[in-house]
């Protein structure tokens, strides 16, 4: 057709030959899921999985976090006994979840508890978007309520590293249900005078963001984490707008005002060690 | 055009049968009228029958009727002296969701709630009744506003939920319904929450957090639309069917979990059948639950809201 002269889109696949394929021992090393150049997996660990090369940010799993961010040996967990009880009994529901404990080590996508960051204490959530994309159901929100209800009767502050993909389909209005549960718990906390840091990572979308995410008395993010409301896919369907390229990423957000700063990886633990710091007291003598 | 949906089909196409006999006895010499009477035993029995036992997927089709009244409806029926109030002093004035003074009884009140249209044009305007961030953060200026002047706040719940738009990302969409949450939790003043539609995800819920909520009969509630839902975990919207059963979305459901506080019935055949006697049916509910939320103090009314939304959820320890 005519329009086909115009259009300068390659009919055919390019498929790479043998040669171009390169052969990545399993476990040893990594492709760098942005620039993809091949790295040790160890150097990538010890750089909190930041790529050397292009700095592009890959996930830490809620362990590899807490390391990073406590003091050693200062972390004591919180409700880690909470499992979920399918309470619709949602259809192949139980089996996906004994799936994911197997595979991560832990009963439910979030950690909670508390230990010091540069000698102050403070409480902690951090989610874990291996199991069930760190999808929000009763259990989450439970875990997540108690350690602000923790924080308030302890007079600590609460800091929250999210990375989901929203409410939990299978567990349906009772997912819903926990964006406002926590938010109840996160104004009697603020009410009483808590500071709470919300740090969102990839992904952090859906009720997530819409809920606690949102509520810190500072927002942050790591650079090129995914943050929005309504999914990509659903926004180009429903309005059939082009979306440019950088759209729901935290520096897209940053630029419109949502986040107070786009934290590296590497800052983090300085930065919310100051932060603790600076609260510590206000500016009039008491 | 009246829209029928498929299972009513039975009941219509039996009362059309009544009336042709009816005529007929009129035009014509033979009686039928004891036909007639057993006809409309069996209408009774039929209707009773469809009407009492609506499936998941056929409240769905209720809470989404064309014809199903809106918030605006409902305020025209129940309050006197509504005052429509604009703008979130920020962006601008989002029309999907409607809000303003009035009075209930004799009390002054502020109501708020999403509207969607009664046809294309106004559904254009009302962008089919779902907000944009700049909508929820006028409500929660008119919700401050209650607090401030002490009035309680009653919210109609009615959206497929929160637009999913370009512009409403960069407004920040999450932010402004996250805020709404938290705000409502320390609101002083009763908040009395009402589905009378469709509950759709956090859309809905930024307008829901309250000291009682209740839901029509044929309303929903849920995290995700049923066709979401089934794209999302089964790869195929046309699931939407099985989705709506499995996801427990339905006011009985709601009611079952802990959620609702009440379910308020609806005439037979669903709430656009008689809006007067829907109205009626939700005064009742809403003057009872007034009066039982003016007596807490300040402090109670806090702490058992947060008792309220506490319990929600179920978990196992092992």
């Amino acid at each position: 057709m005519l329009k086909d002269l115009f259009n300068n889109k390659k009919k055919y696949a390019s498929i790479p030959t043998e040669g171009s394929k390169v052969d990545i021992p399993q476990g040893l090393m990594k492709k760098c899921d942005n620039c993809s150049k091949i790295i040790y997996r160890k150097e990538l660990s010890t750089n909190l999985n930041v790529c050397p090369n292009c700095g592009h940010h890959h996930q830490l799993n809620a362990w590899e976090r807490i390391d990073s961010l406590f003091d050693k040996g200062t972390f004591k967990e919180w409700d880690s006994n909470l499992i979920t009880s399918n309470p619709l009994d949602f259809p192949d529901y139980d089996e996906k979840m004994q799936k994911d404990r197997e595979k991560t080590g832990l009963n439910e996508g979030v950690v909670t508890g508390k230990g010091l960051i540069d000698g102050q204490e403070t409480a902690f959530a951090v989610m874990d978007s291996r199991y069930r994309m760190g999808s929000m159901g009763s259990v989450m929100g439970e875990k997540i309520a108690r350690a602000i209800e923790n924080a308030r009767k302890e007079s600590i502050p609460f800091i929250i590293f999210t990375a989901s993909g929203g409410a939990r389909m299978q567990e349906g209005v009772l997912s819903l249900m926990q964006m406002s549960k926590t938010s109840v718990a996160i104004k009697r906390f603020s009410d009483a005078g808590g500071l709470m840091i919300s740090v969102m990572t990839h992904p952090t979308t859906g009720g997530v963001s819409a809920s606690f995410a949102s509520l810190g008395d500072y927002n942050f993010a790591e650079p090129g984490a995914l943050i929005g409301f309504a999914g990509r896919r659903i926004i180009e369907q429903t309005t059939r707008e082009k979306l440019p390229d950088d759209f729901q990423t935290a520096e897209f957000l940053l630029k419109h005002g949502q986040l107070d700063k786009v934290i590296h990886r590497h800052d983090l633990n300085n930065i919310l060690g100051m932060l603790l710091k600076m609260h510590q007291k206000g500016a009039r003598p008491e | 055009m009246k829209q029928i949906l498929e299972f009513e089909k039975p009941i219509v196409n039996l009362k059309e049968k009544i009336a042709e006999l009816k005529k007929f006895t009129g035009e014509s010499e033979i009686d039928l009228s004891e036909e007639i009477a057993t006809l409309e035993k069996r209408l009774e029995d039929l209707e009773e029958n469809i009407y009492g036992n609506l499936k998941p997927w056929q409240r769905v089709q209720m809470a989404r009727h064309q014809e199903r009244p809106t918030t605006l409806d409902y305020i025209g029926e129940l309050f006197t002296d509504f005052l429509e109030f604009h703008g979130d002093r920020n962006f601008g004035d989002d029309e999907a969701i409607v809000s303003g003074v009035a009075y209930y009884k004799d009390i002054p009140v502020t109501v708020i709630g999403h509207q969607r249209g009664k046809n294309t044009k106004e559904n254009i305007r009302r962008n089919f009744g779902m907000p944009h961030p700049e909508g929820y953060r006028k409500a929660l200026r008119h919700m401050k506003q209650a607090d401030k002047f002490n009035r309680p706040i009653i919210c109609f719940i009615d959206t497929k939920g929160a637009d999913p738009g370009k512009e409403s990302e960069e407004r920040g969409q999450s932010e402004a319904i996250a805020r709404n949450l938290m705000e409502m939790a320390g609101l002083k003043v009763p908040v009395v929450c009402i589905v009378i539609g469709e509950g759709g995800s956090g859309g809905a819920l930024a307008l829901g957090v309250g000291d009682r909520i209740f839901m029509l009969e044929n309303s929903t509630y849920s995290v995700i639309s049923p066709e979401g839902a089934a794209a999302l975990l089964w790869k195929d919207s046309g699931l939407a069917q099985r989705a709506a059963e499995s996801m427990r979305i339905t006011a009985p459901d709601l009611f079952e979990l802990g959620i609702v506080d009440e379910i308020i019935p609806e005439p037979k055949g669903g709430a656009h059948r008689d809006i007067k006697q829907q109205a009626t049916n939700i005064d009742a509910v809403l003057e009872k639950s007034l009066k039982e939320l003016n007596i807490f103090s300040v402090e109670e009314l806090l702490e058992k809201r947060w008792e309220k939304y506490k319990q929600i959820g179920e978990y196992k320890e092992i």
